[in-house]
């Protein structure tokens, strides 16, 4: 129960920062994206926030022995950089810059009521399922490997 | 306020949440891992803290209407064709890179994982690659 309103209270923290900062308008994130145009810097400031705050709260908290309410914090991220990270980054750049919509801002514009951005987080999904449904058909097929 | 700022205390917002979700259940705030696991097949067994996360980025718009009249959710600046399309680049993308904009570009680099680091100057890249052609080339 207390993860519970921990994660509704934290999203709608996060959803706040997305709507204030304008990153809920993909003019806005396109305006930045499109350097050679009339460039639009506020992405750099949200990124600049973001990590200034996240950077110094991480080096705090993960100090502690375990988070409040769970066991254990998460690993670092461990992993070589492969392709799957590079393309994968490279082929989220694309859409990004095609409609101006990254994963948080796209769900939080459902509650807009614009049908249409519905159409872009579906297609998320599948293309999300389609991956996952590919890992899994390969490492049920192959031996185990890392996630 | 000046959007900059706006900008700044919305970024702060975000990192504040991210270390806010850290501290009190040791977990990522990336949108496309918290959605990614709600996900077949096989779904996380974890739902129940995933669909809480989500239920409050989408109170979050819904808030700020009641109380100030403007939930800052811009239009869509192309068509339903292009939105289908580049949702199922991001789609596949995220899943396939481990991370979005949020995991890799704001917690990722807060830890400063080299993954995270690589992941966020290479969707930059094509991200501004992708814009200046379809805004200066084409």
């Amino acid at each position: 129960m207390r993860q519970t309103i921990a994660s509704l209270l934290t999203g709608f923290i996060f959803g706040l920062g997305l709507c204030l900062s304008h990153m809920t308008d993909p003019a806005v994130v396109q305006g930045f994206l499109d350097i050679a145009g009339a460039w639009d810097p506020t992405l750099l400031f949200v990124m600049g926030g973001g990590v200034t705050v996240a950077f110094v709260g991480y080096r705090y908290v993960l100090r502690w022995k375990q988070p409040l309410w769970a066991p254990k914090f998460p690993a670092a991220p461990a992993g070589a950089i492969d392709t799957p990270l590079l393309s994968g980054a490279a082929i989220f750049g694309i859409g990004w810059g095609l409609a101006g919509y990254c994963p948080g801002p796209a769900v939080v514009s459902l509650a807009s009521g614009r049908r249409v951005v519905l159409l872009f987080v579906v297609a998320m999904l599948i293309g999300m399922i389609a991956v996952r449904w590919m890992r899994t058909s390969r490492s049920a097929s192959m031996s185990p490997m890392a996630r | 306020m000046h959007p900059y700022l706006l900008g700044l205390l919305g970024g702060g917002l975000i990192g504040l949440s991210a270390v806010l979700l850290m501290a009190m259940s040791g977990r990522i705030a990336g949108i496309s891992g918290i959605v990614g696991g709600l996900l077949p097949p096989k779904p996380a067994d974890d739902r129940t803290w995933r669909i809480a996360f989500i239920l409050g980025l989408l109170l979050a718009p819904t808030s700020l209407a009641i109380f100030t009249g403007d939930n800052r959710i811009g239009a869509p600046t192309v068509g339903p064709v292009m939105l289908i399309g580049a949702g199922l680049l991001v789609g596949v993308g995220t899943a396939l890179g481990s991370g979005c904009t949020a995991g890799h570009g704001i917690c990722g680099i807060s830890r400063l994982s080299p993954r995270s680091l690589a992941a966020t100057a290479t969707f930059l890249t094509t991200a501004m690659v992708t814009v200046f052609i379809i805004r200066h080339v084409v």
